[in-house]
Protein backbone atom coordinates (compact mmCIF):
# COMPACT_ATOMS: atom_id res chain seq x y z
CA UNK A 1 0.00 0.00 0.00
CA UNK A 2 2.59 2.51 -0.61
CA UNK A 3 4.30 4.37 -3.59
CA UNK A 4 7.74 5.98 -3.09
CA UNK A 5 7.52 9.44 -2.34
CA UNK A 6 8.33 11.90 -4.58
CA UNK A 7 9.95 14.49 -2.91
CA UNK A 8 11.62 12.76 0.17
CA UNK A 9 11.35 15.76 2.22
CA UNK A 10 8.16 17.22 3.22
CA UNK A 11 8.08 21.18 3.50
CA UNK A 12 8.14 22.77 6.73
CA UNK A 13 4.52 23.99 5.97
CA UNK A 14 3.61 20.73 4.65
CA UNK A 15 0.42 19.14 6.02
CA UNK A 16 -0.30 15.38 6.75
CA UNK A 17 -3.02 14.60 4.35
CA UNK A 18 -5.16 11.18 4.65
CA UNK A 19 -6.05 10.41 1.23
CA UNK A 20 -8.68 7.40 0.26
CA UNK A 21 -11.18 5.95 -1.57
CA UNK A 22 -14.97 4.68 -0.70
CA UNK A 23 -15.82 1.54 0.23
CA UNK A 24 -17.60 0.82 -2.88
CA UNK A 25 -14.85 2.43 -5.26
CA UNK A 26 -12.57 0.52 -6.86
CA UNK A 27 -10.97 3.39 -8.80
CA UNK A 28 -7.08 4.26 -8.11
CA UNK A 29 -5.31 6.74 -10.82
CA UNK A 30 -7.26 9.59 -8.87
CA UNK A 31 -5.52 8.26 -5.62
CA UNK A 32 -2.18 8.24 -7.37
CA UNK A 33 -2.33 11.09 -9.23
CA UNK A 34 -3.57 13.39 -6.01
CA UNK A 35 -0.57 11.27 -3.93
CA UNK A 36 1.96 12.47 -6.47
CA UNK A 37 0.75 15.96 -6.47
CA UNK A 38 0.14 16.65 -3.05
CA UNK A 39 3.77 15.34 -2.50
CA UNK A 40 4.76 17.72 -4.80
CA UNK A 41 3.37 20.72 -2.71
CA UNK A 42 5.37 19.51 0.30
CA UNK A 43 2.64 17.73 1.94
CA UNK A 44 2.49 14.27 3.65
CA UNK A 45 0.30 11.96 2.12
CA UNK A 46 -1.17 8.78 3.83
CA UNK A 47 -2.65 6.90 0.38
CA UNK A 48 -5.26 4.12 2.00
CA UNK A 49 -6.04 3.27 -1.99
CA UNK A 50 -9.43 1.37 -3.22
CA UNK A 51 -12.66 -0.09 -1.57
CA UNK A 52 -11.57 1.65 1.93
CA UNK A 53 -14.61 0.70 4.62
CA UNK A 54 -16.07 3.44 6.19
CA UNK A 55 -14.84 1.56 10.01
CA UNK A 56 -11.17 1.41 8.32
CA UNK A 57 -11.04 5.17 7.06
CA UNK A 58 -12.66 6.32 10.89
CA UNK A 59 -10.37 4.09 12.28
CA UNK A 60 -7.05 5.35 10.62
CA UNK A 61 -7.82 8.59 10.90
CA UNK A 62 -8.55 8.18 14.63
CA UNK A 63 -4.98 6.87 14.61
CA UNK A 64 -3.19 9.24 12.30
CA UNK A 65 -5.17 12.57 13.13
CA UNK A 66 -4.58 14.02 9.69
CA UNK A 67 -5.38 17.70 8.76
CA UNK A 68 -7.28 17.03 6.07
CA UNK A 69 -9.17 13.91 4.60
CA UNK A 70 -9.18 13.55 0.87
CA UNK A 71 -11.96 11.04 0.00
CA UNK A 72 -11.61 10.51 -4.22
CA UNK A 73 -14.38 8.72 -5.76
CA UNK A 74 -15.26 8.17 -9.46
CA UNK A 75 -17.62 5.24 -9.76
CA UNK A 76 -20.85 7.06 -9.15
CA UNK A 77 -21.85 5.69 -5.92
CA UNK A 78 -20.15 8.75 -4.53
CA UNK A 79 -23.20 10.43 -3.21
CA UNK A 80 -24.72 7.59 -1.07
CA UNK A 81 -21.20 5.88 0.10
CA UNK A 82 -20.17 9.81 0.98
CA UNK A 83 -23.22 10.67 3.17
CA UNK A 84 -22.83 7.38 4.95
CA UNK A 85 -18.96 8.26 5.16
CA UNK A 86 -19.24 11.36 6.56
CA UNK A 87 -21.87 10.70 8.98
CA UNK A 88 -19.75 8.23 10.79
CA UNK A 89 -16.99 10.55 10.94
CA UNK A 90 -18.91 13.01 12.43
CA UNK A 91 -20.30 10.75 15.10
CA UNK A 92 -16.60 9.56 16.08
CA UNK A 93 -15.48 11.88 18.73
CA UNK A 94 -11.86 11.23 17.70
CA UNK A 95 -12.68 12.38 13.87
CA UNK A 96 -15.78 14.61 14.68
CA UNK A 97 -13.97 17.67 13.99
CA UNK A 98 -11.07 16.86 11.35
CA UNK A 99 -11.67 18.47 8.12
CA UNK A 100 -12.64 16.25 5.45
CA UNK A 101 -13.47 17.10 1.67
CA UNK A 102 -14.86 14.32 -0.92
CA UNK A 103 -14.30 15.23 -4.55
CA UNK A 104 -14.70 13.70 -8.62
CA UNK A 105 -17.49 11.78 -10.25
CA UNK A 106 -20.26 11.58 -7.87
CA UNK A 107 -23.40 10.32 -9.77
CA UNK A 108 -23.70 7.78 -12.46
CA UNK A 109 -25.61 10.33 -14.82
CA UNK A 110 -22.33 12.63 -15.91
CA UNK A 111 -22.60 16.24 -14.06
CA UNK A 112 -23.66 16.93 -10.63
CA UNK A 113 -26.81 16.19 -9.86
CA UNK A 114 -29.10 18.99 -8.43
CA UNK A 115 -28.10 19.79 -5.08
CA UNK A 116 -25.60 17.03 -4.34
CA UNK A 117 -22.95 19.72 -3.42
CA UNK A 118 -25.14 21.19 -0.39
CA UNK A 119 -26.25 17.91 0.24
CA UNK A 120 -22.90 16.80 1.22
CA UNK A 121 -21.64 20.16 2.68
CA UNK A 122 -25.24 19.68 4.95
CA UNK A 123 -24.07 16.37 6.13
CA UNK A 124 -20.64 17.73 7.08
CA UNK A 125 -17.99 17.54 4.23
CA UNK A 126 -15.65 20.55 4.41
CA UNK A 127 -16.20 20.79 0.61
CA UNK A 128 -17.12 19.49 -2.22
CA UNK A 129 -15.04 19.37 -5.36
CA UNK A 130 -16.95 18.40 -8.57
CA UNK A 131 -15.56 16.28 -11.29
CA UNK A 132 -14.25 19.31 -12.82
CA UNK A 133 -12.49 21.12 -10.45
CA UNK A 134 -9.12 22.53 -10.93
CA UNK A 135 -7.08 20.42 -8.82
CA UNK A 136 -5.05 23.47 -8.14
CA UNK A 137 -8.33 24.18 -5.94
CA UNK A 138 -7.62 21.47 -3.44
CA UNK A 139 -3.47 22.75 -2.41
CA UNK A 140 -5.46 26.15 -1.97
CA UNK A 141 -7.82 24.66 0.34
CA UNK A 142 -4.88 22.97 1.80
CA UNK A 143 -2.80 26.45 2.16
CA UNK A 144 -6.33 28.24 3.89
CA UNK A 145 -6.29 25.46 6.73
CA UNK A 146 -5.85 27.15 10.14
CA UNK A 147 -2.93 25.92 12.24
CA UNK A 148 -4.09 22.90 14.31
CA UNK A 149 -4.77 24.28 18.10
CA UNK A 150 -3.62 20.81 19.48
CA UNK A 151 -0.32 18.96 17.82
CA UNK A 152 -1.07 15.81 15.71
CA UNK A 153 0.12 12.71 16.64
CA UNK A 154 3.44 11.59 15.62
CA UNK A 155 2.94 8.38 13.04
CA UNK A 156 5.56 6.57 11.18
CA UNK A 157 4.85 6.95 7.70
CA UNK A 158 3.10 3.77 5.95
CA UNK B 1 -22.11 -37.44 -21.98
CA UNK B 2 -20.84 -35.17 -24.27
CA UNK B 3 -20.29 -31.34 -23.28
CA UNK B 4 -22.18 -27.91 -23.96
CA UNK B 5 -20.95 -24.90 -23.22
CA UNK B 6 -21.60 -21.46 -24.56
CA UNK B 7 -18.54 -20.25 -24.77
CA UNK B 8 -16.76 -23.89 -25.64
CA UNK B 9 -15.56 -24.35 -28.88
CA UNK B 10 -16.31 -20.50 -29.77
CA UNK B 11 -12.86 -19.61 -31.91
CA UNK B 12 -13.44 -22.34 -34.34
CA UNK B 13 -17.43 -21.37 -34.00
CA UNK B 14 -17.33 -18.10 -35.05
CA UNK B 15 -16.81 -16.61 -38.30
CA UNK B 16 -15.34 -13.58 -37.79
CA UNK B 17 -14.17 -11.00 -34.70
CA UNK B 18 -17.15 -11.06 -32.19
CA UNK B 19 -18.24 -8.09 -30.30
CA UNK B 20 -18.93 -7.82 -26.75
CA UNK B 21 -20.35 -4.94 -24.54
CA UNK B 22 -19.09 -4.28 -20.92
CA UNK B 23 -23.21 -3.53 -20.19
CA UNK B 24 -24.81 -3.67 -16.97
CA UNK B 25 -27.92 -2.41 -15.31
CA UNK B 26 -29.52 -2.57 -11.90
CA UNK B 27 -33.12 -3.44 -13.62
CA UNK B 28 -33.98 -6.95 -14.70
CA UNK B 29 -36.30 -5.62 -17.19
CA UNK B 30 -33.93 -2.72 -18.47
CA UNK B 31 -31.05 -5.67 -18.52
CA UNK B 32 -33.14 -7.84 -20.18
CA UNK B 33 -34.03 -5.14 -22.80
CA UNK B 34 -29.98 -4.76 -23.28
CA UNK B 35 -28.98 -8.52 -23.53
CA UNK B 36 -32.01 -8.75 -26.22
CA UNK B 37 -30.84 -5.06 -28.11
CA UNK B 38 -27.57 -6.39 -28.20
CA UNK B 39 -28.02 -9.75 -29.55
CA UNK B 40 -30.56 -8.38 -32.43
CA UNK B 41 -27.70 -5.61 -33.30
CA UNK B 42 -26.95 -5.99 -36.54
CA UNK B 43 -22.73 -7.64 -35.68
CA UNK B 44 -21.93 -10.83 -34.46
CA UNK B 45 -22.54 -10.45 -30.73
CA UNK B 46 -21.62 -11.76 -27.26
CA UNK B 47 -23.66 -10.80 -24.53
CA UNK B 48 -22.32 -9.30 -21.05
CA UNK B 49 -24.21 -9.25 -17.56
CA UNK B 50 -21.80 -6.51 -15.75
CA UNK B 51 -22.64 -6.69 -11.94
CA UNK B 52 -22.64 -3.44 -10.04
CA UNK B 53 -19.83 -2.47 -7.64
CA UNK B 54 -21.37 -3.36 -4.40
CA UNK B 55 -22.06 -6.63 -5.15
CA UNK B 56 -17.56 -7.06 -6.07
CA UNK B 57 -17.12 -6.23 -2.84
CA UNK B 58 -20.07 -8.23 -1.52
CA UNK B 59 -21.51 -5.46 0.47
CA UNK B 60 -25.09 -6.97 -0.16
CA UNK B 61 -26.72 -4.72 2.50
CA UNK B 62 -26.03 -2.08 0.36
CA UNK B 63 -26.82 -3.05 -2.88
CA UNK B 64 -30.26 -4.58 -1.54
CA UNK B 65 -31.34 -1.41 0.20
CA UNK B 66 -30.38 0.54 -3.33
CA UNK B 67 -33.07 -2.01 -4.91
CA UNK B 68 -35.95 -1.36 -2.21
CA UNK B 69 -35.20 2.54 -2.67
CA UNK B 70 -35.29 2.08 -6.44
CA UNK B 71 -31.48 3.89 -6.92
CA UNK B 72 -30.10 2.96 -9.73
CA UNK B 73 -26.84 0.60 -9.40
CA UNK B 74 -23.28 1.05 -11.76
CA UNK B 75 -24.62 -2.93 -12.80
CA UNK B 76 -26.60 -5.91 -12.35
CA UNK B 77 -27.06 -7.27 -8.65
CA UNK B 78 -26.74 -10.82 -9.54
CA UNK B 79 -26.58 -11.96 -5.99
CA UNK B 80 -29.20 -9.87 -4.76
CA UNK B 81 -32.12 -10.43 -7.59
CA UNK B 82 -31.77 -14.39 -6.94
CA UNK B 83 -31.94 -16.97 -9.96
CA UNK B 84 -35.41 -16.88 -10.68
CA UNK B 85 -35.16 -13.53 -11.86
CA UNK B 86 -32.08 -14.26 -13.93
CA UNK B 87 -33.28 -16.42 -15.48
CA UNK B 88 -36.42 -14.30 -16.31
CA UNK B 89 -33.95 -11.76 -17.60
CA UNK B 90 -31.91 -14.48 -19.74
CA UNK B 91 -35.16 -16.85 -21.13
CA UNK B 92 -35.35 -17.18 -24.92
CA UNK B 93 -32.16 -14.51 -25.31
CA UNK B 94 -29.40 -16.31 -24.25
CA UNK B 95 -28.52 -19.73 -25.90
CA UNK B 96 -26.48 -21.57 -28.22
CA UNK B 97 -26.03 -18.60 -30.71
CA UNK B 98 -25.72 -15.80 -28.13
CA UNK B 99 -23.42 -16.85 -24.97
CA UNK B 100 -24.03 -14.33 -21.88
CA UNK B 101 -20.42 -14.00 -20.11
CA UNK B 102 -20.79 -12.58 -16.41
CA UNK B 103 -18.05 -9.81 -15.54
CA UNK B 104 -17.66 -8.40 -12.15
CA UNK B 105 -14.41 -7.55 -10.65
CA UNK B 106 -14.40 -9.53 -7.73
CA UNK B 107 -11.49 -10.76 -5.39
CA UNK B 108 -13.67 -13.32 -3.71
CA UNK B 109 -15.91 -14.76 -6.18
CA UNK B 110 -17.65 -17.35 -4.68
CA UNK B 111 -21.11 -16.16 -4.00
CA UNK B 112 -20.94 -14.83 -7.62
CA UNK B 113 -19.72 -18.10 -9.31
CA UNK B 114 -22.70 -20.45 -7.48
CA UNK B 115 -25.18 -17.48 -8.38
CA UNK B 116 -24.59 -17.50 -12.27
CA UNK B 117 -24.25 -21.31 -12.14
CA UNK B 118 -27.72 -21.15 -10.11
CA UNK B 119 -29.02 -18.64 -13.10
CA UNK B 120 -28.17 -21.09 -15.70
CA UNK B 121 -24.73 -19.66 -16.95
CA UNK B 122 -21.53 -20.43 -17.28
CA UNK B 123 -19.37 -18.18 -18.41
CA UNK B 124 -17.28 -15.61 -16.19
CA UNK B 125 -13.83 -13.32 -15.85
CA UNK B 126 -11.33 -12.37 -13.27
CA UNK B 127 -8.30 -14.33 -11.90
CA UNK B 128 -6.63 -14.36 -8.49
CA UNK B 129 -4.31 -11.64 -9.50
CA UNK B 130 -6.15 -9.41 -11.70
CA UNK B 131 -9.07 -9.05 -9.93
CA UNK B 132 -7.00 -8.51 -6.92
CA UNK B 133 -4.74 -6.27 -6.90
CA UNK B 134 -5.80 -3.07 -8.84
CA UNK B 135 -9.60 -3.40 -7.32
CA UNK B 136 -9.51 -4.91 -4.00
CA UNK B 137 -7.76 -4.52 -0.37
CA UNK B 138 -8.11 -8.23 0.13
CA UNK B 139 -5.00 -10.06 0.75
CA UNK B 140 -3.49 -11.90 -3.08
CA UNK B 141 -2.73 -15.06 -0.71
CA UNK B 142 -6.59 -15.08 0.06
CA UNK B 143 -7.57 -14.10 -2.99
CA UNK B 144 -5.30 -16.73 -5.01
CA UNK B 145 -7.02 -19.83 -2.04
CA UNK B 146 -10.97 -17.85 -2.83
CA UNK B 147 -10.48 -18.63 -6.84
CA UNK B 148 -9.11 -21.59 -6.35
CA UNK B 149 -11.69 -23.04 -4.64
CA UNK B 150 -14.10 -20.88 -6.78
CA UNK B 151 -12.41 -22.50 -10.09
CA UNK B 152 -13.13 -25.98 -8.62
CA UNK B 153 -16.54 -25.62 -7.94
CA UNK B 154 -17.36 -24.10 -11.48
CA UNK B 155 -15.15 -26.74 -13.30
CA UNK B 156 -17.80 -29.37 -11.56
CA UNK B 157 -20.14 -27.52 -14.18
CA UNK B 158 -18.91 -30.69 -16.07
CA UNK B 159 -20.45 -32.85 -14.49
CA UNK B 160 -23.65 -31.80 -15.69
CA UNK B 161 -22.65 -32.13 -19.59
CA UNK B 162 -22.02 -27.77 -19.39
CA UNK B 163 -18.21 -26.60 -19.90
CA UNK B 164 -17.49 -23.69 -18.07
CA UNK B 165 -15.70 -20.92 -19.64
CA UNK B 166 -13.50 -18.35 -17.78
CA UNK B 167 -11.24 -15.64 -19.09
CA UNK B 168 -8.04 -14.44 -17.22
CA UNK B 169 -8.69 -10.37 -16.58
CA UNK B 170 -4.73 -10.05 -16.50
CA UNK B 171 -4.12 -8.37 -19.93
CA UNK B 172 -5.96 -5.50 -18.49
CA UNK B 173 -3.90 -5.05 -15.13
CA UNK B 174 -5.16 -1.33 -14.06
CA UNK B 175 -5.60 -1.06 -17.61
CA UNK B 176 -3.34 1.01 -18.53
CA UNK B 177 0.81 2.12 -18.10
CA UNK B 178 1.08 -1.47 -17.78
CA UNK B 179 3.79 -2.33 -20.58
CA UNK B 180 2.81 -5.56 -22.58
CA UNK B 181 5.48 -7.86 -20.89
CA UNK B 182 3.40 -7.90 -17.27
CA UNK B 183 0.14 -8.04 -19.09
CA UNK B 184 1.17 -11.16 -21.21
CA UNK B 185 2.86 -12.51 -18.07
CA UNK B 186 -0.17 -12.21 -15.88
CA UNK B 187 -2.61 -13.35 -18.13
CA UNK B 188 -1.24 -16.59 -19.44
CA UNK B 189 0.24 -17.39 -15.03
CA UNK B 190 -4.16 -16.69 -14.47
CA UNK B 191 -4.39 -18.98 -17.96
CA UNK B 192 -2.52 -21.91 -16.13
CA UNK B 193 -3.99 -21.39 -12.67
CA UNK B 194 -7.53 -21.84 -14.22
CA UNK B 195 -6.20 -24.75 -15.73
CA UNK B 196 -4.55 -26.52 -12.75
CA UNK B 197 -7.92 -26.16 -10.76
CA UNK B 198 -10.22 -27.72 -13.58
CA UNK B 199 -10.80 -25.15 -16.58
CA UNK B 200 -10.28 -26.53 -19.61
CA UNK B 201 -12.57 -23.93 -21.52
CA UNK B 202 -10.28 -20.48 -21.01
CA UNK B 203 -9.44 -17.09 -22.69
CA UNK B 204 -6.50 -15.10 -22.22
CA UNK B 205 -6.71 -11.15 -22.78
CA UNK B 206 -5.09 -8.33 -23.79
CA UNK B 207 -5.84 -4.42 -23.20
CA UNK B 208 -5.05 -2.05 -26.64
CA UNK B 209 -2.73 0.23 -25.20
CA UNK B 210 -0.98 3.73 -27.09
CA UNK B 211 1.05 2.38 -29.94
CA UNK B 212 -0.61 0.14 -32.77
CA UNK B 213 2.71 -1.81 -33.91
CA UNK B 214 3.27 -2.34 -30.09
CA UNK B 215 0.27 -4.29 -29.52
CA UNK B 216 0.32 -6.07 -32.04
CA UNK B 217 4.21 -7.87 -31.19
CA UNK B 218 2.17 -7.89 -27.45
CA UNK B 219 -0.81 -9.87 -28.82
CA UNK B 220 1.43 -12.44 -31.08
CA UNK B 221 3.64 -12.67 -28.29
CA UNK B 222 0.81 -13.73 -26.31
CA UNK B 223 -0.19 -16.61 -28.48
CA UNK B 224 3.37 -17.80 -28.92
CA UNK B 225 3.23 -18.31 -24.75
CA UNK B 226 -0.45 -19.20 -24.66
CA UNK B 227 0.17 -22.03 -27.05
CA UNK B 228 3.82 -23.26 -25.34
CA UNK B 229 2.83 -22.77 -21.67
CA UNK B 230 -1.42 -24.13 -21.77
CA UNK B 231 -1.70 -27.78 -21.75
CA UNK B 232 -2.93 -29.31 -25.05
CA UNK B 233 -6.23 -30.09 -23.41
CA UNK B 234 -6.90 -26.62 -22.93
CA UNK B 235 -10.01 -24.92 -25.77
CA UNK B 236 -8.57 -21.04 -25.44
CA UNK B 237 -9.00 -18.17 -27.59
CA UNK B 238 -7.91 -14.48 -27.09
CA UNK B 239 -9.82 -11.45 -26.22
CA UNK B 240 -8.77 -8.22 -26.89
CA UNK B 241 -9.84 -5.35 -25.36
CA UNK B 242 -10.37 -1.52 -26.69
CA UNK B 243 -8.48 1.05 -24.52
CA UNK B 244 -9.34 1.05 -21.14
CA UNK B 245 -7.93 4.49 -19.59
CA UNK B 246 -9.43 8.04 -20.08
CA UNK B 247 -11.36 8.12 -23.75
CA UNK B 248 -11.50 10.51 -26.34
CA UNK B 249 -13.98 13.08 -25.70
CA UNK B 250 -14.96 13.89 -29.15
CA UNK B 251 -17.26 11.24 -31.36
CA UNK B 252 -14.97 10.35 -33.56
CA UNK B 253 -11.76 10.21 -31.50
CA UNK B 254 -13.68 7.99 -29.36
CA UNK B 255 -14.47 5.78 -33.02
CA UNK B 256 -10.74 6.10 -34.18
CA UNK B 257 -9.73 4.54 -30.80
CA UNK B 258 -12.38 1.46 -31.55
CA UNK B 259 -11.66 1.16 -34.50
CA UNK B 260 -8.07 0.72 -34.12
CA UNK B 261 -8.92 -2.02 -31.51
CA UNK B 262 -11.09 -3.44 -33.78
CA UNK B 263 -8.33 -3.59 -36.72
CA UNK B 264 -5.57 -4.75 -33.52
CA UNK B 265 -8.54 -8.09 -32.81
CA UNK B 266 -8.43 -8.76 -36.33
CA UNK B 267 -4.47 -8.83 -37.82
CA UNK B 268 -4.33 -10.84 -34.55
CA UNK B 269 -6.35 -13.50 -34.99
CA UNK B 270 -8.41 -12.84 -31.34
CA UNK B 271 -11.96 -14.52 -31.49
CA UNK B 272 -13.48 -11.50 -29.34
CA UNK B 273 -13.60 -7.73 -28.53
CA UNK B 274 -14.55 -5.85 -25.81
CA UNK B 275 -16.10 -2.73 -26.96
CA UNK B 276 -15.88 0.75 -25.34
CA UNK B 277 -18.64 3.06 -26.16
CA UNK B 278 -17.96 6.87 -26.64
CA UNK B 279 -20.17 7.78 -23.72
CA UNK B 280 -18.06 5.97 -21.53
CA UNK B 281 -15.63 8.80 -20.46
CA UNK B 282 -18.06 10.77 -19.26
CA UNK B 283 -21.02 8.29 -18.22
CA UNK B 284 -22.60 4.81 -18.48
CA UNK B 285 -23.57 4.78 -22.20
CA UNK B 286 -27.52 3.98 -22.54
CA UNK B 287 -28.07 0.51 -24.46
CA UNK B 288 -28.70 2.21 -27.61
CA UNK B 289 -24.81 3.93 -27.03
CA UNK B 290 -23.71 0.05 -26.55
CA UNK B 291 -25.55 -1.02 -29.93
CA UNK B 292 -24.04 1.86 -32.04
CA UNK B 293 -20.82 0.80 -30.92
CA UNK B 294 -21.05 -2.99 -31.25
CA UNK B 295 -22.36 -2.07 -34.70
CA UNK B 296 -19.30 0.01 -35.60
CA UNK B 297 -16.63 -2.37 -34.25
CA UNK B 298 -18.22 -5.64 -36.10
CA UNK B 299 -18.06 -2.97 -39.34
CA UNK B 300 -14.65 -2.28 -38.97
CA UNK B 301 -13.56 -5.74 -37.80
CA UNK B 302 -15.30 -6.96 -41.34
CA UNK B 303 -13.23 -4.13 -43.29
CA UNK B 304 -9.96 -4.78 -41.69
CA UNK B 305 -10.83 -8.78 -42.71
CA UNK B 306 -11.53 -7.92 -46.25
CA UNK B 307 -8.58 -5.12 -46.73
CA UNK B 308 -6.16 -5.87 -49.44
CA UNK B 309 -3.39 -6.86 -48.97
CA UNK B 310 -3.06 -7.22 -45.45
CA UNK B 311 -0.49 -5.53 -43.80
CA UNK B 312 2.40 -7.65 -44.83
CA UNK B 313 5.20 -7.05 -42.66
CA UNK B 314 5.10 -8.13 -39.21
CA UNK B 315 6.04 -5.68 -36.58
CA UNK B 316 9.67 -5.75 -35.52
CA UNK B 317 10.56 -8.30 -32.32
CA UNK B 318 11.08 -5.70 -29.58
CA UNK B 319 11.74 -8.28 -26.76
CA UNK B 320 8.18 -8.02 -25.85
CA UNK B 321 7.64 -12.16 -26.10
CA UNK B 322 11.27 -12.83 -24.53
CA UNK B 323 10.08 -10.26 -21.39
CA UNK B 324 6.89 -11.95 -20.61
CA UNK B 325 8.39 -15.65 -21.06
CA UNK B 326 11.52 -14.48 -19.01
CA UNK B 327 8.56 -13.13 -16.06
CA UNK B 328 6.58 -16.52 -16.64
CA UNK B 329 9.81 -18.50 -16.39
CA UNK B 330 10.50 -17.00 -13.04
CA UNK B 331 7.43 -17.28 -11.69
CA UNK B 332 7.09 -20.65 -11.92
CA UNK B 333 10.58 -21.23 -11.33
CA UNK B 334 9.27 -20.48 -7.63
CA UNK B 335 6.81 -23.02 -6.58
CA UNK B 336 5.60 -26.26 -8.26
CA UNK B 337 1.96 -24.96 -7.56
CA UNK B 338 0.96 -21.89 -9.80
CA UNK B 339 -0.53 -20.13 -7.22
CA UNK B 340 1.67 -20.29 -4.54
CA UNK B 341 4.35 -19.53 -7.06
CA UNK B 342 1.89 -16.13 -7.78
CA UNK B 343 1.57 -15.47 -4.61
CA UNK B 344 5.93 -15.34 -3.71
CA UNK B 345 6.75 -13.76 -7.15
CA UNK B 346 4.54 -10.29 -5.70
CA UNK B 347 6.37 -11.15 -2.22
CA UNK B 348 9.62 -10.86 -3.62
CA UNK B 349 8.97 -8.11 -6.43
CA UNK B 350 9.86 -10.39 -9.61
CA UNK B 351 5.72 -9.08 -10.57
CA UNK B 352 4.99 -5.73 -9.97
CA UNK B 353 2.02 -4.26 -11.74
CA UNK B 354 3.34 -0.21 -11.94
CA UNK B 355 0.87 2.51 -9.94
CA UNK B 356 -0.75 -0.36 -8.22
CA UNK B 357 -1.65 0.29 -4.62
CA UNK B 358 -2.43 -2.74 -3.37
CA UNK B 359 -0.45 -3.82 0.01
CA UNK B 360 1.10 -7.01 -1.67
CA UNK B 361 2.50 -5.25 -4.58
CA UNK B 362 5.79 -3.86 -4.30
CA UNK B 363 4.94 -0.80 -5.92
CA UNK B 364 8.65 0.24 -7.09
CA UNK B 365 8.11 0.02 -11.13
CA UNK B 366 6.83 2.41 -12.99
CA UNK B 367 5.45 2.79 -16.41
CA UNK B 368 5.90 6.04 -19.06
CA UNK B 369 4.93 6.59 -22.95
CA UNK B 370 7.68 7.48 -24.88
CA UNK B 371 8.36 10.60 -27.46
CA UNK B 372 7.26 7.82 -30.10
CA UNK B 373 3.99 6.91 -27.95
CA UNK B 374 5.53 4.05 -26.62
CA UNK B 375 4.54 2.25 -23.93
CA UNK B 376 7.95 1.28 -21.72
CA UNK B 377 9.20 0.76 -18.07
CA UNK B 378 10.80 3.71 -16.37
CA UNK B 379 11.33 1.38 -13.43
CA UNK B 380 11.18 -2.42 -13.32
CA UNK B 381 11.75 -2.34 -9.13
CA UNK B 382 13.11 -5.99 -8.74
CA UNK B 383 11.51 -7.80 -12.05
CA UNK B 384 14.07 -10.26 -13.67
CA UNK B 385 13.86 -8.24 -16.46
CA UNK B 386 16.28 -5.64 -16.59
CA UNK B 387 17.01 -4.10 -20.54
CA UNK B 388 15.30 -6.61 -22.46
CA UNK B 389 12.54 -3.82 -23.86
CA UNK B 390 15.23 -0.99 -23.79
CA UNK B 391 16.54 0.67 -20.66
CA UNK B 392 14.72 2.04 -18.13
CA UNK B 393 15.57 6.25 -17.01
CA UNK B 394 16.69 7.96 -14.31
CA UNK B 395 13.71 10.63 -13.84
CA UNK B 396 10.70 9.61 -11.57
CA UNK B 397 6.83 10.01 -12.97
CA UNK B 398 5.72 13.17 -11.53
CA UNK B 399 2.31 13.78 -11.37
CA UNK B 400 2.12 16.29 -14.59
CA UNK B 401 3.59 13.45 -16.69
CA UNK B 402 0.91 11.36 -14.88
CA UNK B 403 -1.63 13.08 -16.11
CA UNK B 404 -0.58 13.70 -19.61
CA UNK B 405 0.07 10.35 -19.98
CA UNK B 406 -3.53 9.18 -18.57
CA UNK B 407 -4.79 11.45 -21.55
CA UNK B 408 -2.14 10.47 -24.25
CA UNK B 409 -4.84 8.43 -26.19
CA UNK B 410 -7.81 10.42 -25.28
CA UNK B 411 -5.71 13.60 -26.31
CA UNK B 412 -4.14 12.14 -29.76
CA UNK B 413 -7.44 10.75 -30.86
CA UNK B 414 -9.52 13.70 -30.28
CA UNK B 415 -6.80 15.74 -32.14
CA UNK B 416 -6.74 13.49 -35.12
CA UNK B 417 -10.71 13.75 -35.37
CA UNK B 418 -10.68 17.39 -35.26
CA UNK B 419 -8.10 17.67 -37.89
CA UNK B 420 -9.94 15.13 -40.19
CA UNK B 421 -13.37 16.73 -39.67
CA UNK B 422 -11.58 20.52 -40.28
CA UNK B 423 -9.56 19.03 -43.80
CA UNK B 424 -11.81 16.14 -44.83
CA UNK B 425 -8.55 15.02 -46.17
CA UNK B 426 -7.11 12.73 -43.70
CA UNK B 427 -7.95 9.42 -43.72
CA UNK B 428 -8.70 9.01 -40.18
CA UNK B 429 -12.47 8.29 -39.64
CA UNK B 430 -14.58 11.08 -40.12
CA UNK B 431 -16.45 12.06 -36.45
CA UNK B 432 -19.98 11.36 -38.51
CA UNK B 433 -18.53 8.01 -40.27
CA UNK B 434 -21.38 5.39 -38.88
CA UNK B 435 -21.33 1.97 -39.44
CA UNK B 436 -23.42 1.78 -42.12
CA UNK B 437 -20.84 4.05 -44.27
CA UNK B 438 -18.48 1.56 -43.47
CA UNK B 439 -20.54 -1.66 -44.44
CA UNK B 440 -20.76 0.56 -47.94
CA UNK B 441 -17.39 1.58 -47.98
Amino acid sequence: MLMNPVNAAVAPRGRTVLLSSVSSDSHTWNLVFLQLLLEEMGHRVINLGACVADELLVQECSAIRPDLVVISTVNGHGQADGLRLIGKLRADPETRDTPVVIGGKLGITGGAPEGMARRLVEAGFSAVFQDDADPAALGRFLAALEDRAEPRREVAAP
Amino acid sequence: MSSTGSFAGLAGRSAGLLVQPRMGFSDPARMRAGLDAVRRAGAATVGTLTLDSYTRVKDYDSAGRALADALPLNGYPLVTHGPDTTRAVLDGIQGPDFPVQVRHGSALPDDIIAALVAAGLDATEGGPVSYCLPYSRVPLREATAGWARSCERFAELRDRGVEPHLESFGGCMMGQLCPPGLLIAITVLEGLFFHRHGLRSISLSYAQQTDARQDEEAVAALRSLATAFLPDDTDWHIVVYAYMGKYPRTHGGALLVLRAAAGLAVRTGATRLIVKTPAESYRIPTIEENVEALEFAGAAAAAEATRTPPDPAPPPDTGIAAEARQLIEAVLDLHPDVGQALVRAFAKGYLDVPYCLHADNHGRSRGYIDEAGRLRWASVGSMPIRGITGGTREQAVGSSELLSALSYVERTHDLLALRSQDTRTSDALDAGTTAADLRQA
